[in-house]
């Protein structure tokens, strides 16, 4: 039957018994090696989904991809409640000359901006942040409306990435993100431009460390497993890892990258908004 | 040495028919004169066959079925004149504006670009049709039976060197354009063609009719070769339309945006040339109020119509009509005409179209096309001062940026300059709360201890501050404020999250949220 299939077949379907894996799909860093040594980067031609709640780190992450892809490429940020912050993601590198930033006032200004950026196509990395909308409004947006989202970026070397409060996207992403603030550091000790003559005592933010997990993750899930052979060790991985945030604009240059990979943590801390 | 001869026929029909090409095909009219009693002083073959005739009054000329009657409008056939001289320009330098409807080329050495003169006529001709003009090409070895035989004969008319006067013979000798007293000596001697002209001995034409039946003898035997006077090539891209009834709604204007634009399009890629600014003036129809007023102020008013201005600076030249048709619907849909609109005016100014080379291992980037109109759609979405990309300001103010028009980078600067300010480690990222979000704040012990807004309250659990800073007190718009870093948490729920920064703005004596690190 194989023999008679394959010779039917010959000519044009190369090998029509062997599983083809999926070509791996390409990835952007974030600018976050522990996230990028988590989730491998952000997806091209796929929807990448990070939510959390207010202070989780998503801005943070933001920041980093944006100075990651604005150094070679053209991003675009469309911001729900006008929340972007150029100050702050200047100093994280993000060169904003690259950057096109739309200042909407609600979702539907939002997803319409978007709708427009996505056709017209040529962007590294689009990025829908509705962080600060309503969770009620956002909950009534459509599934179809992502569906269409997933399908506009779909065969393009675009990333899109969506920030907000809560899973929307579901199965239109190709990767979902929960971030978590994890602690928040406030010091006085470490800081090397201390200028105790402006301040009174106390303690001064210095930065906070936030944990991130894999929800979903296409790429990852589709590989191949079969239940007669032992899972390989490059079959298990980590789902979750710890990110550091530095608050501290002077001292950067001496600021090392705290970032190691943490074990599975059973608790899962309640969102205290 | 060769000269070519572009004749316009029906100069001021043609002017007409350029911008409405559907009209071609109907029985069209076209009238002049003081109001009311326009009178017919053209009219195509359609309108021939029915019967119109010069001199017609505009309402008896009403009175043939189907007949289209449009108003000579001077603006038209300066364009349409402006249009004559790009075709020419587009050929030769060398160009002299003869007249309105009629323009010499200097034809020396363009053989080796175009081929034989034929081709040339050939060329030429085209190039006028897609311009919306129908025109007679004749080409000689001098100017001046060129530009006869132009006018005399639909062509093209090719001339080989020495036979000039062979073509001139059987044509009218009123085609010279002689004056009304020496045509009437030819009519007395019964000189009825340019052959029995020619044929006349010089020396007793000079006695009976002086030296200017002398030039008109040269001209008819194929000798009145003369130098062109050489008009400079302008950059003046200018359209305009008047109609006679005003219109109302953006659909059936953008029509006829689109007409004008077609034309700039087509005359500007004729010289080689694109789009960099279009201005677009629209006059529009006094309002309908003021109608039942009658006093001398709306009567001076109607005589300076309101207009509405519209310019569109593009970030590189462009040549597509439809784009730069979509880009003005899109400006006229945020700022509509608060009237009808009588009369449009566009002018175009030119620049050398760019063009660019993507590299096969260089990021891609927008379309500068598409760019331009996507920026143009979501600015009719968000605002134009919402969207573009941030310039921050040299200022301790917090929040001081500007918009700018976002541009996509050339391919030669794909990478971005290695900024002093690349982070090595992830810095924390800070959101606005814009405009600042009012909140009321409990102190204890110099300390802020509980903070509500949004309807909320909250506990500080660490709290960093104040941070005073101030700046601009020279000026009006100064600031002066003290800022709080605030750990907050929900009371009686832990742990708490949140980090704010809030402000207590020392001129307004208000506490406010600025935003929270995220």
């Amino acid at each position: 039957m194989r023999l008679h299939i394959e010779s039917a077949l010959a000519g044009r379907v190369a090998s029509p018994f062997r599983l083809r894996e999926a070509a791996p799909p390409l990835v952007v860093p974030t600018g976050i090696a522990a996230l990028d040594e988590l989730v491998g980067g952000l997806p091209r031609g796929g929807l990448t989904e990070i939510y959390g709640p207010p202070c989780s780190g998503k801005t943070s992450i933001l920041h980093s991809a944006l100075a990651s892809r604005t150094r070679s490429e053209v991003c675009a940020l469309v911001d729900a409640q006008d929340a972007f912050d150029p100050g702050s993601s200047q100093a994280s590198g993000v060169y904003l000359p690259r950057l096109l930033w739309a200042r909407c006032h609600g979702l539907e200004q939002a997803f319409r901006c978007l709708d427009l950026l996505l056709h017209g196509g040529g962007f590294g990395l689009v990025v829908l942040d509705i962080s600060d909308a309503p969770v009620r409004l956002v909950r009534q947006v459509p599934l179809n409306v992502w569906f269409r989202l997933r399908r506009a970026v779909e065969e393009t070397p675009t990333v899109l990435l969506v920030l907000s409060r809560e899973s929307n996207a579901k199965t239109c992403a190709s990767l979902v993100l929960r971030l978590e603030q994890e602690a928040v550091q406030w010091s006085l000790k470490t800081r090397k431009a201390m200028r105790p003559a402006l301040h009174t005592p106390g303690c001064l933010l210095d930065g906070s460390a936030h944990s991130a997990e894999i929800v979903r993750s296409v790429p990852r899930y589709k590989k191949p497993r079969f239940i007669d052979q032992p899972a390989t060790v490059a079959d298990s991985f980590e789902a979750k890892a710890c990110f550091q945030t530095n608050a501290d604009p002077y001292d950067m240059q001496e600021a090392l990258p705290h970032l190691t990979l943490l074990p599975q943590q059973e608790e899962r801390i309640e969102d205290p908004g | 040495m060769a000269f070519g001869a572009i004749f316009v026929p029906h100069f001021s029909l043609q002017a007409v028919e350029r911008l409405e090409s559907g009209i071609r095909n109907r029985p069209l009219v076209l009238v002049d004169g003081p109001a009311p009693t326009f009178r017919v002083i053209a009219f195509n073959h359609l309108a021939n066959q029915l019967g119109v005739t010069s001199g017609l009054t505009k309402a008896a000329a009403a009175e043939f079925q189907g007949v289209e009657i449009r108003q000579r409008r001077k603006e038209q056939e300066v364009a349409a004149h402006a249009a004559l001289l790009d075709a020419a320009w587009s050929f030769s330098p060398l160009v002299e504006d003869t007249a309105t409807d009629t323009v010499l080329l200097d034809l020396a050495g363009l053989t080796t670009l175009f081929g034989s003169h034929e081709n040339i006529a050939r060329q030429i001709k085209s190039r006028c049709s897609a311009l919306g003009l129908d025109v007679h090409v004749a080409i000689s070895a001098n100017a001046e039976t060129a530009r006869v035989l132009a006018r005399a004969l639909p062509g093209p008319t090719i001339v080989p060197d020495g036979q000039e006067a062979d073509p001139l013979k059987t044509l009218p000798v009123a085609l010279l354009s002689p004056g009304e007293e020496l045509a009437e000596v030819f009519r007395q001697w019964g000189v009825t063609t340019c052959g029995s002209l020619a044929a006349l001995p010089v020396l007793s034409l000079s006695e009976c009719v002086g030296q200017e039946g002398v030039r008109l003898h040269a001209l008819a035997s194929g000798n009145g070769n003369r130098p062109l006077v050489i008009a400079e090539p302008t950059h003046l891209f200018e359209e305009s339309l008047e109609l006679d009834d005003a219109v109302e709604e953006l659909e059936p204007l953008s029509f006829l945006l689109g007409r004008l634009l077609d034309q700039l399009c087509l005359r500007l890629s004729t010289r080689a040339l694109a789009v960099r600014t279009i201005q677009l003036q629209l006059e529009l129809e006094p309002r309908f109020e003021n109608a039942f007023d009658s006093s001398r102020e709306f009567l001076r008013a109607r005589q300076l119509p309101e207009t509405l201005h519209c310019s569109l600076v593009l970030p590189r030249p462009v040549r597509d009509a439809k784009l730069l048709l979509k880009l003005l619907r899109l400006r006229l849909q945020a700022n509509p005409p608060k009237a009808p609109v009588q009369k449009l005016h566009m002018r175009a100014e030119p620049d050398r179209p760019v063009a660019f080379e993507g590299g096969l291992f260089l990021p891609a980037v927008p379309d500068p096309d598409k760019l331009e109109l996507t920026l143009a759609r979501i600015s009719s979405v968000v605002g134009e001062s919402n969207v573009g990309s941030p310039e921050l300001l040299d200022s301790y103010r917090p929040d001081a940026f500007r918009m700018q028009k976002f541009s996509a980078p050339s391919p030669e600067s794909s990478s971005a300059p290695s900024m002093p300010g690349e982070a090595e480690v992830s810095k924390m990222g800070f959101r606005f709360v814009r405009p600042p979000m009012p909140a009321n704040v409990t102190f204890q012990g110099g300390r802020p201890v509980r903070i509500s807004f949004q309807g909320k309250s909250w506990n500080v659990v660490q709290a960093s501050g104040p941070w005073r800073a101030s700046g601009e007190w020279w000026e009006e718009n100064g600031w002066q404020e003290d800022a709080w870093d605030l750990e907050l948490g929900f009371p009686g729920r832990a742990p708490a999250r949140a980090v704010y920064c809030i402000v207590f703005d020392s001129r307004q004596k208000k506490w406010f949220v600025r935003g929270s690190y995220d």
